[in-house]
């Protein structure tokens, strides 16, 4: 299996901005650092990738809406039994 | 049958429907009911991972808000709040359902060197290009409850429920910079679980 035990400073370095790269919202200049050291060093490249994908693959799991008669229970917990089964 | 119908344009911004609801006013706590308690059960379902504890979650934060509009003091939006008010019930009902004594608050990987990434395949999967399998929904699933309290709670607002930053620094009453720690501890062990089922392994498009 391919491991890697980030032994190296900058990837020790880079690790901890991540999240904040893949926001947008680090500083340019730690940017374009970033990428050129992805340019050498594929298993960061891979973690950056894999690590935007873990955020997108999340951002599209779909809800689960509330269902209808969890709705209702909670209408009559509040003491708005008036409005049960109201339109959705 | 349904009774009173719930106009949810009646009130025309969220400060009258406040006033409203400081007034007592039971279809401005139907509105509100209606308009943030699927966010709210989707929160609470992703914190506790059970449906009947998500219920529970819920109740008891709309009984909450209901009892205590009075002290929102409108400097977030009112989502912000309840997103608040139902992480703190969701917490507080794990606390009550572990028999030790971790803390909850603050994240429990402690050592720099548990978070370095360790699986380091490509994955094979183009997210927003193909549905995600049932079976790769519930191995993300399964990922997110496997998180520490803390952290699952900053990553389902923050990346599930998409709050932005300060919202969910506000929800969880930390400060920004805490909520990004948390974030990014949240999904860099995320990472580490997904790799243990994507790497190498094509994803085929659900049916």
């Amino acid at each position: 299996m391919n491991t890697h035990d980030h032994d190296h400073g900058d990837c020790r370095q880079l690790l901890k901005d991540l999240s904040d790269y893949i926001d947008g919202d680090l500083d340019e200049t730690l940017c374009v650092e970033i990428e050129r050291h992805m340019n050498d060093c594929d298993n960061c490249r891979v973690v950056v990738d894999t690590l935007r994908k873990t955020v997108s693959l999340y951002h599209d799991l779909p809800a689960t809406p509330m269902p209808a008669e969890v709705e209702e229970r909670l209408f009559r917990c509040l003491d708005l039994e008036a409005f049960v089964g109201a339109e959705r | 049958m349904a009774g009173l119908t719930i106009d949810l344009n009646l009130y025309a911004d969220e400060a009258t429907l406040i006033d409203a609801l400081l007034s007592g006013d039971k279809h401005a706590c139907a509105c509100m009911v209606r308009q943030h308690g699927s966010q709210m059960y989707a929160v609470a379902l992703r914190i506790m991972g059970d449906p009947d504890e998500a219920e529970d979650v819920v109740q008891d934060a709309f009984i909450s808000a209901c009892g205590k509009v009075a002290s929102f003091e409108g400097r977030s939006k009112l989502s912000t709040w309840l997103y608040r008010i139902t992480t703190n019930a969701a917490l507080m009902r794990l606390r009550k359902r572990r028999d030790d004594t971790v803390s909850l608050d603050e994240p429990q990987i402690g050592e720099e060197g548990e978070l370095l990434p360790r699986q380091l395949g490509d994955w094979e999967i183009d997210p927003g290009r193909q549905a995600l399998s049932s079976e790769l929904r519930q191995v993300m699933e399964e990922a997110v409850e496997s998180l520490p309290p803390a952290l699952r709670a900053a990553f389902v607002l923050r990346d599930i429920q998409g709050l932005s930053t300060q919202e969910a620094a506000e929800a969880l009453d930390i400060s920004e910079t805490a909520l990004k720690v948390r974030l990014h501890r949240a999904r860099l062990a995320l990472r580490e679980r997904l790799a243990g089922y994507l790497t190498g392994h094509p994803q085929e498009m659900a049916p």
